[in-house]
């Protein structure tokens, strides 16, 4: 699709006005998911496995069913039966069949006419176990002797030798090399490894659900995308996608967690089975125990270098347990583990591994920050060896439009050295340190998402439009359409409304996921609205009597292209709506595709890091975010977006961590040892906003939500090494740790 | 569940000596509430002692001696001049419990029963050499805060027995004290290790001191060795040295998801390192 793309001379794109949805946050309006009531609606509880890697030998529910007020129970028993690949993962993950795969995993429901009645039901059920042995480290699900969670699942890419809980196997590269490691005077190799973080989404998940006899069902959720929910959702129960509406809430928060289902379909279950509507709404320990956190990961990187810093040669082996199902992120990690360098050969491996551990769901640029922590040490501590500055260095190797990209293609215009030269050029980098302090840079890629998109708008009778967006306002996307709307149609941005409707107003809508709101969203948009200025053009050409192709649509009004057009007084969008009942009826536009021209955003992050080194503990001090968003369209927004994604990987760097005991259960599952940092913890983070447009959207718009993250983790590990003079290789770099390390270096 | 609301701590007494199930006495109830809707307990009995007057009070007796209602919240606690005055160190071990909503709640007394090795309150007040009055069965007894703590959630307090009021020393004159917690974070956090000192000096030596370890052990530990390194010093490299080992020899800490065994040995003797220098300042006069 040819896109007429306007980079300059924007009247509303590139303000920042408040967001609509802002007073209603700030003071207690905004319904978020748990705020869904229905007249007789009932409280489901979940029954959760307490082992890591069990057989459910017996459920008996008879106590909790003989509770006045205890309405349904639901088991695997009430699910279909026969489904396979993805749809069996998602019903086996919202509820354990034979084997309860995790601590945590849900293993049956209760629904009752109070929370508190339901809680009580949820401990008279009786569940016997009988106890596997577990294991959940990476390193250690695929040695000989660990416990097969799934033997013969693993799929045709897996080489024969390997452990059973190896699903996927990926390899690929191009180049040669052994020649390139050859030509480099310098080659490293080092293992890394991540822990498993948590989105930390402040919002528990929550939902309303109704299902009746029929098989017709309504639920209100809240969700990154309930198209996803739907068909999910759909798909667990057996039943058709049109018979399920779903209503998306206000969101607190979902950084790719809200992508999938947990408790929806087991709401809608008990619902089913009760015949009234059942609500569900997660606690904290339930977020952290039986949603999805990101992969965990085990990291071999080989780098070769000139003594100029040119980069000859690099491999990974990226090994990532996912939880007790596939589908780890390995391909992305991959794909952006040397995405910034232009390197003449690189080799790419990946094991998709099993563990008794949750199911493993999108978080922010799922895979990446990993592979970044890995390679872009290694590269900070090849510089360091080789005694060169780190931003020139990546500058000297930084992938441009044209570069063959470590993952296949050719990149097309991307922005990664416009961000290392404002890095370079930014006074943060030049700043003096005191003692114990010390500076880390690191860069950091995510390709963005175009995906399916359908989208309406609607004219209203003053000349106020309407968008219906399927898209969940995660971060003022609500405001971003707004202003694209406005900028198209000329028409001021406070005369523009934007809902998030539900999937029975709209085609399908892919989630807010992939970075891909602003830019898909937007996009549909904009040529939805522009449907509503070409047939207000017609309007007026009708009404003056002249061809539709001699009127222009400029500044919210219809005008004579030109003199020759006649002479006739603009008409505005006001005008044109009060009348539209009579000159042909209502108008609207609509737009729906699936858009593929989004374009990777490129980051660079500045950290400046004092450690005691008495005690270990880091204090973050100066931060600085430089990113290409393409084209920002509501800055504030932007800023946002770079200072969410620091913050997050800011906390996963330094304490965030799954932490399981020896008997496979999580041992912090709330807030106060999930250790995500506070306010307190974080100094203001500065942000550069750089703007390469992308070519495949009408204003240049890159997606900005999840490249912040992929810089933090090696960056602040850089830091790290500059203050205190030790290289931590596993994150996170919590006191006790880089203490050691301290006392290790004597 | 039963709620009472007694009128005296007599009648709270009683209640809890009566009672047959599990028993909890509500003052902020900062953990206890946290605690029922986590099912770590669930109270038949639950008496909430807030209507007992005086409970709010903090009152300065004739002798100088500070009595502090078992109702009093945190932050009344950092809001009182002559308090923050005399017992810095107290004062601010209190402070960091919790966040500022929390604060509005959380008392010095609910901190020490919760039983918790790293409440951050009771350190200080040991070193402090604080005192607690007891109502119970047998009548009224005072007892020293370090005799409360009986290991990870327990008290040595009997059955029907409940803390009525606390007490701190008169200050009196060349005193300082101060309370370091480590966390990994800044704030909203459990202490690791937790360390109070509280000294006096004459000129500028000392002559008494107290140092009192939080979060090493089953419950906290007066490190007598501690306060013998800094008696007579002028908290010279030597003593700050003797007071570290000391202070790092009485650990007896675990293994745990906040921090290693070696860890908490280490920071334990840089915590009363600092935490002894800025006693000693303030002892000294310093603001």
């Amino acid at each position: 699709m040819p896109l007429d793309t306007k980079t300059t001379g924007f009247k509303y794109i590139g303000t920042r006005p408040d967001r609509p949805d802002g007073i209603d946050k700030v003071t207690g309006k905004a319904r978020y998911g748990a705020d869904a009531y229905a007249p007789g609606m009932l409280h489901g509880v979940m029954v959760r496995s307490p082992h890591a890697h069990a057989r459910i030998k017996k459920i008996d529910a008879t106590k909790a069913l003989a509770l006045k007020g205890v309405k349904a129970v639901v088991t695997r028993a009430d699910f279909p039966t026969g489904l396979e690949g993805e749809d069996w993962n998602i019903q086996e993950n919202c509820m354990a069949g034979e084997v309860a795969l995790y601590d945590g995993h849900a293993v049956a429901a209760v629904a009752a006419t109070s929370l508190l009645l339901a809680r009580e039901a949820a401990k008279l059920i009786e569940v016997e176990y009988e106890v596997l042995p577990h294991v959940t480290d990476v390193d250690e699900a695929m040695k000989p002797g660990a416990p097969a969670i799934r033997a013969g699942a693993a799929d045709y890419s897996v080489p024969e030798g390997l452990h059973p809980n190896v699903m996927r196997y990926i390899e690929y590269g191009h180049g040669d090399l052994e020649a390139g490691f050859a030509a480099a005077d310098l080659v490293m190799e080092n293992t890394y490894k991540t822990e498993a973080t948590h989105q930390g989404y402040i919002e528990p998940h929550a939902c309303l659900a109704q299902l009746g006899s029929d098989g017709k069902g309504e639920m209100w959720v809240c969700t990154q995308g309930h198209w996803f929910i739907r068909r999910m959702s759909a798909a667990v129960l057996g039943i058709d996608v049109a018979n399920l509406r779903v209503t998306p809430s206000e969101i607190g928060g979902g950084f790719g967690g809200k992508t999938t289902v947990f408790i929806e379909p087991v709401a809608l279950a008990l619902s089913r089975k009760a015949g009234k509507p059942v609500k569900m709404v997660m606690t904290r320990s339930e977020v952290l125990r039986a949603t999805g956190p990101t992969s965990s990961s085990s990291i071999d990187v080989k780098m070769g270098m000139k003594k100029d810093g040119t980069m000859t040669a690099a491999k990974v082996t990226m090994r990532m347990q996912g939880g007790a199902f596939p589908m780890a992120p390995i391909d992305s990690a991959l794909d952006c583990a040397f995405s910034c360098y232009n390197i003449p050969a690189v080799h790419h491996e990946g094991y998709d591994v099993l563990a008794n551990r949750p199911k493993q769901a999108a978080y922010r640029a799922p895979g990446s920050p990993m592979a970044a922590f890995a390679t872009e040490s290694l590269v900070d501590e090849m510089c360091r060896a080789l005694g060169l500055d780190p931003l020139k260095t990546r500058l000297k190797n930084a992938s441009r439009e044209g570069t063959k990209a470590s993952f296949g293609p050719t990149f097309p215009r991307i922005g990664l050295v416009e961000t290392l030269e404002a890095a370079i050029a930014h006074p943060h980098y030049a700043a003096p340190l005191g003692t114990n302090q010390g500076r880390g840079v690191a860069s950091g890629y995510w390709m963005n998402w175009g995906g399916e998109t359908s989208v309406s708008a609607a004219l209203g009778e003053d000349g106020s439009v309407t968008v219906s967006v399927g898209t969940p306002d995660i971060g003022g996307s609500r405001a971003s359409m707004a202003l694209m709307a406005a900028e198209a149609l000329g028409i001021p941005y406070e005369n523009v409304r934007v809902n998030v409707v539900d999937t029975g107003s709209l085609g399908v809508n892919e989630p807010t996921h992939g970075s891909r709101a602003t830019y898909a969203t937007g996009l549909a948009t904009i040529e939805a609205v522009k449907q509503i200025s070409s047939k207000l053009c017609q309007r007026a050409a009708d009404k003056w009597g002249i061809p539709a192709e001699a009127v222009i649509w400029e500044d919210g009004c219809a005008k004579p292209s030109g003199p020759n057009a006649g002479e006739f007084p603009p008409l505005t969008i006001g005008e044109l709506a009060a009348e539209m009942g009579s000159t042909g009826g209502p108008i609207s536009g609509h737009f729906e595709a699936t858009p593929s021209g989004h374009g990777g955003s490129f980051g660079t992050h500045i950290v400046d890091v004092e450690v005691d080194p008495e005690t270990g503990h880091t204090s973050v001090l100066r931060y600085t975010v430089v990113q290409d968003a393409g084209k920002a369209i509501h800055p504030a927004y932007v800023e946002g977006q770079f200072q969410g994604g620091a913050a997050q990987g800011i906390g996963w760097a330094l304490n965030e961590e799954y932490i399981y005991g020896a008997d496979g259960r999580l041992q912090n599952t709330v807030f106060l040892d999930y250790r995500i940092p506070v306010a307190s913890d974080l100094p203001m983070i500065d942000t550069v906003i750089v703007e390469v447009p992308n070519p495949g959207h009408p204003y240049g718009v890159r997606g900005v939500g999840e490249t912040g993250i992929t810089p933090p983790l090696p960056a602040v590990a850089n830091a790290v090494h500059a203050a205190a003079g030790v290289r931590l290789r596993s994150l996170p770099m919590s006191p006790p740790r880089i203490l050691a390390a301290i006392k290790a270096k004597g | 569940m039963r709620y009472h609301t007694p009128a005296t701590f007599e009648n709270a007494s009683a209640i809890a000596a009566a009672a047959s199930g599990v028993t909890r006495f509500l003052a902020g109830g900062t953990d206890v509430l946290v605690q029922m809707r986590a099912d770590i307990v669930t109270p038949d009995d639950l008496i909430d002692i807030k209507h007992i007057s005086g409970v709010k009070d903090i009152v300065q007796e004739d002798d100088k001696c500070w009595s502090i209602g078992a109702a009093v919240a945190g932050a009344e606690l950092t809001a009182h001049k002559g308090l923050c005055a005399d017992w810095p160190g107290v004062i601010e071990g209190m402070g960091l419990v919790g966040s500022t909503q929390v604060q509005g709640r959380a008392t010095l007394i609910g901190n020490l029963c919760n039983g918790s090795p790293a409440a951050d309150s009771v350190p200080g007040l040991a070193a402090a050499g604080a005192e607690v009055s007891v109502v119970g069965p047998k009548g009224t007894r005072q007892v020293k805060v370090e005799d409360i703590p009986a290991g990870p959630g327990k008290t040595t307090l009997a059955k029907g027995e409940v803390i009525s009021g606390i007490y701190l020393p008169p200050r009196g004159k060349g005193g300082g004290d101060a309370y370091l917690r480590f966390i990994p974070r800044t704030e909203m956090d459990i202490a690791v290790v937790g360390c109070a000192v509280n000294l006096r000096v004459e000129g500028d030596t000392i002559t008494e001191a107290r140092v009192v370890l939080g979060a090493v052990a089953p419950t906290i530990v007066v490190v007598e060795d501690a306060a013998k390194a800094l008696i007579g010093s002028t908290l010279d490299d030597k003593a700050l040295v003797a007071l570290a080992a000391a202070a790092s020899a009485a650990c007896r800490p675990i293994n745990d998801k906040r921090g290693t065994i070696e860890f908490r040995k280490d920071v334990a003797g840089v915590l009363a390192r600092r935490a002894a220098k800025i006693a000693y300042d303030r002892a000294r006069g310093a603001k």
